[in-house]
C-alpha cells in the first residue's frame, strides 16, 4: 500500500467550478473564493450551523419565499394543486400523523395521491397544507436544516428548537403567503425530556404556537377535529390513535369535497406516521390498509362513525 | 537594506512536506477498513467531544488525523458542501469522488500558497451497494488523492499500524473480527500499548440501514464486540507471535518526495 501521488486521481476543476456552474451567476460566490486554505467559495464561511442561514449568503435564490413575484400579480394560489387535511394526535409516549392523498387545483383533483406527511428527522414528522409545491419545497429544506445542524453541531436540536426553526422558514414564505401562495406546516414530534409526544401548529405569519392532545390543518381540518373532540382520551394506545387519525380523515373527506376518503379501488390509503422513542415510523400501506378496510365495514352500518357518550 | 537568502522551490516544498508530515506523526493512528456490511473506523482516541470520524452523508463518512483545528474547519465545508448538493440536485448526487476532489484542491492551494501547510491527512469514504462498490479515498497534506482498497491506516506510527492490517487483513471479515484486527493495528503503535473500549472511537458506515448509514459504536457495544473477536480469535487462530518481527516490512511510500 503506497500513498505516493502516481495513484492519485485526476483531480478535476473541485468545488469552485461544481458550485461556480450549478449555480451561475452568483457572482459572490466566486468573489469569496480567494482564500487559501479553505474550499473555494463560502463553504469556508464561519457561518453559524444552520443550513438555512448558510444558504441564503451562498445561493438564495434555491430558498423558497426569496424570490421575487410580479409585483402587480393577482393572487394565483388556486390554479395550483393544494394540499387538505391533516391530522395529528398524541398517545402516551408517542405522536401519529396522518394526512389524506388529494390535492386539488379549484375544482379538479390534481393528484389522488400525494403525500403530505414527511419524516423530519429521526424523532420528528412534518405535514404540510397549501399549496403543495412550496410546501414539499420547505419540507425538503427543513429536512437538510435538522440534518445539517446534527451534524455540524454533533448533537440534534431540542423540539422546541426544531419547531422555532420551521417557525422562522414559514416566516420567510410571507410575502408569497400575501400573493395566495400560502403554506402552513403542522409539526409533531416526540420529546425526549418529557416522554410525550408534542405538536406545534403555525400560522402563514410564522406564527407558531403549541397544541395539546390532538390538532388537525387544512381545508378538512374544522370536520376532524370536531370528530377528534369525541375521539379522543388521554389513555390512547398506538393502536387506538392511529384508528382515531383514520376516523378524523374519514369524516373530513365526508364533508370536505378537497379531502381525499380512503381509495379502496385503487388502494390508495391515508399516510400515517407514528413518532415514538424508537423514532419516526411510517407504518406500511397494508397495516393501514387493512384499518381502513374495517373502519369502511363499520361505517356500512353507522356511516356517521362511532357514537359519542352524552353525557 | 538585506538581501533575503535564496532558497530553492525544491527545498521550500521539502521543508514544508517534512514539516507536516512530522506533525501528522506526533498525534495517534486511525485505520479505516472494509468489512463483509460496509466501512469501519477505528480511531485511537479517548476524547468524547472531539471527534476524528463523522458523518458526512447518507453513505459517506470522513476521519482525519492531525491537528484538530485543520481537519475539523475541512470537516465542516465538506458538511456544507454534501448538504448543498443534495439540496440542489438529488441525495444520490453527493459522491465521495466529488468530495474527495473538492478536499484535494483545497489542501493543494493551502500546500503551494501558504507558508504553512495543513497537518492532516484524510480519508473520505462512501459505502456502496457491495464490497467491491466501495470508495476509500486517502488525501494527504499536499492534496494528493489515493484511492484505496481494503484497509487505510493513517497518523501516528503509521508504519507499524499498516504492517499489522498488511498481515492480518482479509475481505469480508464480520465486523467484531474487523474491529478486532482494527484494535490489534492500532496497539501496534507502542512496544506495549492496550486499548480498552473506553479509549477508541469507532463508527460504522453500515450498508444494511436505512437513509444515513453512518453510526457512531458506543463503548458498551465496542466492549461487547471486542470480547467476541477475542473469542473467536482464541479458538481459529495460531497464536501470533512473529508481530514484532514483520513491524518494519511494508513501510509506507512516503507522498510529496
Amino acid at each position: 500500500m503506497t500513498h505516493a501521488r502516481d495513484g492519485a486521481l485526476t483531480v478535476g476543476s473541485g468545488l469552485a467550478g461544481a458550485i461556480a456552474s450549478a449555480v451561475s451567476g452568483r457572482s459572490r460566490v466566486t468573489s469569496q473564493g480567494s482564500a487559501p486554505g479553505r474550499l473555494p467559495g463560502a463553504f469556508a464561511s464561519q457561518s453559524p450551523s444552520s443550513f438555512t442561514e448558510f444558504l441564503s449568503a451562498h445561493s438564495p435564490s434555491m430558498l423558497p419565499g426569496n424570490r421575487e413575484l410580479p409585483a402587480a400579480a393577482a393572487p394565483a394560489g388556486q390554479h395550483f394543486p393544494h394540499g387538505t387535511t391533516i391530522v395529528t394526535v398524541t398517545f402516551p409516549g408517542g405522536v401519529v400523523m396522518g394526512g389524506d392523498r388529494r390535492a386539488t387545483a379549484g375544482n379538479l383533483i390534481a393528484q389522488r395521491d400525494i403525500e403530505k406527511v414527511f419524516r423530519a428527522d429521526e424523532y420528528s414528522a412534518i405535514a404540510i397544507a397549501g399549496t403543495a409545491g412550496i410546501g414539499i419545497e420547505v419540507v425538503r429544506l427543513f429536512q437538510v436544516e435538522l440534518e445539517h445542524y446534527e451534524k455540524m453541531e454533533g448533537r440534534t436540536l431540542s423540539l422546541e428548537g426544531k419547531a422555532n426553526r420551521l417557525a422562522t422558514m414559514v416566516r420567510g414564505n410571507l410575502g408569497m403567503a400575501m400573493q395566495g401562495l400560502v403554506v402552513v406546516p403542522l409539526f409533531a414530534g416526540y420529546d425526549e425530556e418529557r416522554d410525550a409526544g408534542r405538536i406545534f401548529s403555525y400560522d402563514a405569519a410564522g406564527g407558531r404556537y403549541e397544541e395539546h392532545e390532538f390538532y388537525s390543518i387544512g381545508s378538512g381540518s374544522v370536520f376532524a377535529r370536531g370528530a377528534l373532540k369525541k375521539m379522543f382520551r388521554s389513555d390512547l394506545s398506538e393502536e387506538d390513535a392511529v384508528i382515531a387519525s383514520i376516523q378524523a380523515l374519514y369524516d373530513a373527506a365526508d364533508d370536505d369535497s378537497a379531502t381525499g376518503g380512503p381509495d379502496l379501488t385503487r388502494r390508495i390509503f391515508p399516510v400515517i406516521s407514528v413518532v415514538t422513542a424508537d423514532g419516526y415510523r411510517r407504518l406500511p400501506d397494508d397495516r393501514v390498509g387493512t384499518l381502513v378496510e374495517s373502519i369502511v365495514e363499520a361505517r356500512m352500518r353507522a356511516p356517521g362513525g362511532p357514537p359519542a357518550p352524552l353525557l | 537594506m538585506s538581501m533575503p537568502f535564496y532558497v530553492s522551490p525544491e527545498q521550500a516544498m521539502k521543508d514544508k512536506a517534512d514539516y507536516a508530515r512530522k506533525g501528522i506523526s506526533r498525534g495517534r493512528s486511525v485505520v479505516v477498513l472494509q468489512y463483509a456490511d460496509g466501512i469501519l473506523f477505528v480511531a485511537d482516541n479517548p476524547s468524547r467531544a472531539l471527534h476524528k470520524i463523522s458523518e458526512i452523508y447518507d453513505r459517506i463518512a470522513f476521519a482525519a488525523v492531525g491537528k484538530y483545528n485543520e481537519f475539523e474547519n475541512l470537516r465542516q465545508q465538506g458538511v456544507r458542501y454534501a448538504d448543498v448538493n443534495g439540496y440542489m440536485y438529488d441525495r444520490r448526487d453527493v459522491t465521495a469522488r466529488g468530495l474527495a476532489n473538492a478536499y484535494a484542491t483545497a489542501l493543494g492551494t493551502v500546500f503551494t500558497e501558504m507558508n504553512k501547510p495543513y497537518e492532516v491527512e484524510i480519508v473520505v469514504a462512501e459505502v456502496g451497494i457491495d464490497v467491491a462498490s466501495d470508495q476509500i479515498y486517502r488525501l494527504t497534506f499536499d492534496g494528493s488523492v489515493a484511492d484505496e482498497q481494503g484497509y487505510v491506516a493513517m497518523g501516528g506510527q503509521v508504519d507499524q499500524v499498516a504492517a499489522a492490517l498488511k498481515e492480518r487483513f482479509e475481505e469480508g471479515l464480520p465486523l467484531a473480527s474487523a474491529l478486532g484486527l482494527g484494535v490489534h493495528a492500532l496497539e501496534q503503535q507502542d512496544a506495549d500499548r492496550h486499548l480498552e473500549a473506553g479509549q477508541l472511537e469507532v463508527a460504522v458506515l453500515d450498508r444494511a440501514r436505512d437513509h444515513r448509514l453512518f453510526r457512531r459504536l458506543p463503548a458498551a457495544r465496542v466492549k461487547q464486540l471486542l470480547d467476541e473477536a477475542g473469542a473467536g480469535a482464541a479458538s481459529t487462530e495460531p497464536p501470533a507471535s512473529d508481530e514484532s518481527e514483520s513491524e518494519t516490512e511494508g513501510g509506507e511510500g512516503t507522498p510529496a518526495e
